[in-house]
């Protein structure tokens, strides 16, 4: 090549060289890109289907639970209590159980958007100290709207709930907790890697956003996995961003070990900074009448609109009640409407200054994550996301066979291939059966069994390493379809196991409009119907091409004979 | 040589980039986030936060760059070469740091 010979040639020839440099750099680059993009996506794919699985659950903590403890009444509305009176004898019974306490606080009955349930009359408090420790104990108690004594309830039956569930998505199981988050730090951040490097192998990336073409195998596979990565990229990246920010001390530390040191107390020291915590002094009974406190915040906010009373008194400072309003669907949705008093004189005081910047900053994000703040609609949106991840993960890791398949041939691949292809159903197909096992287990194992929860646990996993080693030994295809077929099937038997061992189930809570405990059902319905549609799908796609495969088959050995 | 093959090389090769993203671009990200957080204008603690939320975007950008560049060695180099930069700026800052 002349331009090659001679560097300083002709400016056309200098313009061409730049050009095919450009070029090559941009392909090389963009090919590195791909290379790191499916790499990284492979190593953790599993994992991150697990966490995502677990983590779209999380959504619904609440109502899971409130599913898994069928002996809960049905959803009521909120019954309108004298919010004062109640107060009153939660004073009263907090000077008895904590006469030397660091705060009280007082939750009265109402319908919170927070826990997303009618959160009960209940106290709790921490009392002071001890010489040399840093923190007392903490202590609370449900107590009874009528007669302001403690409650019983019906104990529900023991369950891990939507709690264990959600807590899977970033401790996963059976694994140590510092060992675990570290695990899906390490894996969230190659997630992270995988959607920047994704977006930059992407050259047409709002084109192909309408470019679908069924049918036609690992093009399809491509499309399907472009179409939802990008519906869904920037819940992605915040999801990813945000999640790597929960554990930043622990995946970034070594800012806090340069500045703050690496003792013990270092990380103690810096979130002192970091919140501007006061001193305490021991509470008592505020002298000025709360009544008349939650009086005028009703009068400001609302009949039934105080969600709680908390008594504190800062070193230094006056002692102060703080009255807060029911939580709202701000983002932020712990920091409601406070109207703060004198403890003492009952003279109104400004509230709280709002966190500095770092601090909302962070809020914000973890609110994010969180979605507590989201209304009904906004969590289905969510719950949508939470699934496209699903599929985002879903398809690139079959995309990653798929190509595989067609380079080697069914029959051709290694060991290697085989294990990502049963890895591959054991977690697509089988991890949701897993899911639906756990929820077999809450109504079928006794109820009076022992270590109950994580039996119910240990049934998701039994079933899902069931499938891996199922996925393994059996043909790819059929092992596709008859897993897919499993989750249809446990999915949507979930209802009807239910009927047959409560009194929650569809023919109840749906005349009850009990919509928690109904949609957990229909959901489960709607989610057995996707896993019919998928294990029908492959099965006719597949039951096609073998037909195909018999025909091409037969002829060749026809040629063969003749 | 029959030993040593290309595809030997290339896997060694491939093995040290993994290497010098991860573990390099941990410790480069690592000294730049003590820097950012000593220079951030923000009350410390504040600075700290700050620092590591730009932490993460930041080591992902590291570990995309030891990918695209094309020689090994610019790659080692250039790690080593920016990690002892922050680093040393890091510890002129830190109080108590510099002698």
């Amino acid at each position: 090549m002349q331009a090659c010979n001679n560097p300083l040639g002709t400016k056309p020839a200098l313009q061409s060289l730049y050009e095919v440099v450009n070029s090559v750099m941009k392909e090389g680059f963009r090919q590195s890109m791909a290379w790191l993009h499916t790499w990284s996506g492979l190593v953790v794919g599993w994992v991150l289907f697990f966490v995502f699985v677990t983590g779209t659950a999380g959504y619904f903590t609440y109502e899971i639970t409130r599913w898994m403890q069928p002996e809960r009444p049905l959803q009521g509305t909120a019954p309108q209590y004298d919010q004062g009176r109640l107060a009153t004898m939660a004073l009263d019974r907090l000077e008895q159980v904590a006469p030397h306490a660091e705060f009280w606080s007082i939750t009265l009955p109402h319908q919170s958007l927070g826990t997303r349930q009618l959160e009960d009359f209940s106290i709790s408090w921490e009392t002071m100290p001890l010489e040399g420790h840093e923190h007392g104990t903490r202590g609370s108690e449900k107590l009874d709207p009528a007669t302001g004594g403690l409650r019983t309830d019906v104990e529900p039956r023991e369950t891990g709930g939507g709690n264990l569930l959600y807590r899977m998505h970033y401790a996963l199981h059976y694994i140590d907790y510092p060992i675990a988050f570290r695990i899906v730090g390490v894996c969230t951040m190659l997630m992270l890697l995988a959607i920047i490097t994704g977006v930059i192998t992407h050259k047409k990336i709002f084109k192909d956003f309408f470019t679908f073409r069924p049918g036609k195998g690992q093009r399809s596979w491509l499309d399907a996995h472009n179409v939802i990565s990008v519906m869904a990229l920037p819940f992605f990246l915040m999801i990813t961003y945000s999640g790597l920010m929960f554990f930043y001390t622990d995946y970034m530390p070594a800012g806090i070990a340069a500045i703050y040191g690496t003792d013990d107390k270092a990380g103690e020291r810096f979130f002192k900074e970091l919140f501007g915590e006061h001193s305490h002094e021991a509470v008592s009974r505020p002298k000025a009448p709360v009544t008349e406190m939650i009086a005028r915040a009703e009068s400001a906010w609302g009949q039934g609109e105080v969600r709680s009373v908390l008594v504190m008194h800062d070193g230094g400072e006056e002692p102060f009640v703080d009255i807060s309003r029911v939580y709202r669907d701000k983002l932020r949705w712990f920091k409601g409407d406070v109207m703060r008093f004198h403890a003492h004189t009952g003279a109104p005081l400004p509230p709280e200054e709002d966190d500095n910047a770092a601090v909302r900053t962070t809020q914000t994000l973890f609110a994010l994550h969180e979605g507590r703040f989201a209304e009904p609609w906004l969590r289905w949106l969510y719950f949508v996301a939470g699934l496209l991840g699903c599929g985002m993960i879903g398809t690139g890791l079959v995309l990653w066979t798929v190509k595989r398949r067609k380079h080697h041939g069914a029959s051709g691949a290694g060991i290697g291939n085989r294990l990502v292809e049963a890895l591959n159903i054991a977690t697509i197909a089988g991890l949701p059966a897993g899911v639906a096992a756990y929820f077999w287990a809450n109504r079928l194992l006794p109820v009076e069994i022992a270590d109950r929860a994580s039996w119910e646990a240990n049934f998701l996993f039994l079933l899902w390493g069931e499938t891996l080693l199922y996925a393994f030994f059996r043909d790819t295809r059929k092992a596709w379809v008859e897993l897919l077929g499993l989750a249809a099937a446990a999915f949507a038997l979930l209802p009807v196991v239910n009927a047959l061992t409560t009194d929650r189930h569809l023919g109840i809570t749906l005349p009850a409009g009990d919509w928690v405990l109904a949609g957990f059902d229909l959901t489960m319905l709607g989610l057995g119907a996707a896993f019919a549609y998928m294990a029908v799908k492959v099965n006719r796609i597949w039951l096609k091409k073998a037909a195909a495969v018999e025909t091409g088959n037969r002829a060749l050995l026809a040629g063969g004979v003749a | 040589m029959p030993t040593f093959t290309d595809a030997t090389l290339h896997r060694w090769l491939v093995a040290s980039r993994v290497l010098a993203a991860a573990v390099g671009g941990y410790a480069l990200t690592s000294a730049a986030t003590v820097l950012l957080a000593l220079i951030w204008p923000v009350p410390q603690a504040q600075a700290i936060v700050f620092a590591a939320l730009m932490s993460f975007v930041l080591y992902a950008g590291v570990i995309i760059w030891v990918f695209a560049v094309k020689h090994l060695r610019t790659v080692w180099l250039g790690l080593t070469a920016a990690t002892v930069l922050c680093s040393g700026l890091a510890w002129l800052l830190l109080p108590g740091g510099a002698p």
